[in-house]
């Protein structure tokens, strides 16, 4: 018995149980890592040329400079804090509907296949280039960036609340229906309670996820901070441009913390 | 429970008086600043060219079609590059991820005063930056290409990747680990055999579906420089050659769903 325990060790037990689909992952792995790197244009030249400077261009950030170029700085914030605001109220507005109809537990079939498309296409395509032709279409400035944001905010909210939904506890929504309430008052005493603590955490996390896309939309002429971030990496004024982001990363910290205050006062 | 005497009746009310005005005010509130934040955008905004977007919407559409198909064999080395940025960016961020994760999770981290702030704050700023503000930096330090696109990925994947891993960490079964160290395991032995088994499913699904992401945004990255099919989208866009920006878009909309696809299918493996 003592010989036989000595003999066979414990070995752990792998993740992947298949041993050929184990060993199939890290020869495709391989092979891919191989053929990626092979045909990756690098210029290492260019990098290591990049990289010689990297201190000096490090250095450039240091200080941040906020005085020189506040103003621009101020109205890009503001205006990227605008249409944080706007596009994530509106967004969700207008994909509660959506959301509704592309629940398969509440929604016809009909129905429920052309929200789902409306869904896909939003989420397919970043926010950046649905930027690029809403700039094309309602010429330059927050409103372009406005519409961007929006249509990424239905496709985002839009999805998790028709998920939610379809999660949710039939029994309750019997119950609203057997004390005869109609398809309104079904929603709203059935329906609604259930997804509605989920949805208001999602709805400021969307809102922060808005305000840092407001940061890049301008890149493309979609107002907010952007433009005014690009323009100083252009003209060199890196000082300026960390004086942006420190902006940027500390509006963002506040929304994360004040976030998880404001979660737990709504529940 | 707020109930409301009216003749001698009670009256069940879901609210208290002042709880309503509070609920109330806190209404008007929303809407106010809403409507202020309308009126600047809209002050901002010339309406002109805004009446004018139907005709211009139409006009674009019909030059959009039929995409340009034989723009196609250009396409291919640029979606090549878009699916290895975000691979490779992927990778990198998850070696980096990891041990942050551990920093930073209550449960593993060396130091709670020390180690887990440094650790969250390269959560938070690698968060708060969006990756083409990465690949702007980037481009500048290293030049133009694909490398930028693949660190800018990988830089801002890290603060998600990780975030999402001290979560889990942070949720483990406790008495697992427990186990181990009543075997006399040392500390290492602890992580490898107590806590690395637990996290191990939540650890694919994130790398799966931070890559489904990445796909998605490494579609853009070109648009300042950093390789991908951005480039050809930006220079298409320039260039007013519409029938090519469509054929791009279409391009773009099957590699999301290839890949959505994927990571679903991946995910649903492991989970």
């Amino acid at each position: 018995m003592s010989q036989g325990a000595a003999i066979r060790r414990w070995k752990r037990p792998p993740f992947i149980k298949n041993p050929t689909l184990r060993w199939g992952l890290w020869v495709g792995a391989a092979i891919y890592l191989a053929l990626a790197f092979g045909t990756m244009e690098i210029d290492w030249n260019r990098v290591a040329e990049g990289l010689t400077r990297g201190e000096r261009f490090l250095m450039a950030f240091f200080p941040p400079d906020f005085s020189s170029r506040w103003d621009s700085i101020q109205d890009g914030i503001l205006e990227s804090l605008w249409m944080t605001i706007t596009s994530t109220v509106i967004g969700i507005i207008l994909s509660v509907p959506v959301g509704l109809g592309a629940a398969r537990n509440l929604a016809y079939r009909p129905v429920y296949l052309f929200c789902r498309g409306i869904l896909a296409v939003s989420r397919t395509f970043p926010e950046i280039i649905l930027a690029i032709f809403f700039v094309k279409l309602f010429g330059f400035g927050p409103f372009a960036g406005f519409l961007a944001l929006s249509v990424g905010t239905i496709g985002f909210y839009g999805k998790l609340l028709a998920e939610d939904i379809e999660d949710m506890d039939p029994v309750q929504a019997e119950a609203i229906k057997s004390v005869g309430a109609g398809w309104l008052q079904w929603l709203n005493y059935s329906v609604q309670p259930q997804v509605m603590p989920r949805m208001i955490g999602l709805g400021i996390y969307r809102l922060d996820i808005n305000f840092r896309e407001s940061a890049v939309v301008g890149i493309v002429g979609g107002g907010g901070i952007g433009a005014t971030l690009l323009t100083s990496f252009d003209r060199y004024e890196f000082d300026s441009a960390a004086a942006i982001l420190l902006v940027i990363i500390s509006i963002v910290m506040v929304m994360e913390y004040s976030s998880g205050y404001i979660r737990r006062w709504v529940q | 429970m707020p109930v409301r005497e009216i003749a001698d009746k009670k009256v069940w009310q879901r609210r208290t008086t002042r709880a309503q005005f509070g609920t109330w005010f806190g209404w008007l509130l929303g809407v106010a600043i809403f409507v202020y934040c309308w009126r600047l955008i809209s002050d901002k905004t010339i309406w002109f060219f805004v009446a004018d977007a139907p005709k211009q919407a139409a006009d674009m559409a019909q030059r959009m079609v039929p995409p340009k198909w034989s723009y196609m064999e250009v396409l291919w080395a640029p979606v090549w590059d878009t699916v290895n940025i975000a691979t490779l960016g992927t990778m990198i961020a998850i070696v980096i991820a990891v041990p942050v994760a551990f920093c930073a999770a209550r449960n593993t981290t060396p130091s709670v005063h020390f180690v887990r702030p440094v650790a969250l704050f390269i959560i938070v700023s690698s968060r708060s930056i969006n990756s083409l503000i990465w690949a702007l930096m980037l481009v500048t330090l290293i030049g133009p290409g694909v490398l930028a696109g693949v660190i800018a990925i990988g830089l801002r994947s890290i603060g998600f990747c990780a975030k999402l891993l001290y979560e889990a960490i942070e949720e483990i079964d406790q008495s697992q680990v427990e186990a181990v160290i009543a075997t006399g395991a040392a500390r290492s032995q602890q992580l490898s055999f107590g806590i690395v088994p637990q996290i191990m499913p939540a650890f694919a699904g994130i790398s799966v579906f931070r890559w489904d992401i990445n796909i998605r945004e490494s579609t853009v990255l070109g648009l300042v420089g950093a390789g991908g099919i951005g480039l050809q989208l930006d220079a298409s866009i320039s260039t007013l050659a519409w029938t090519q920006v469509s054929l791009i878009l279409l391009v773009i909309l099957a590699t999301v769903i290839v890949s959505e696809w994927v990571s679903a299918h991946i995910r649903h493996a492991i989970i």
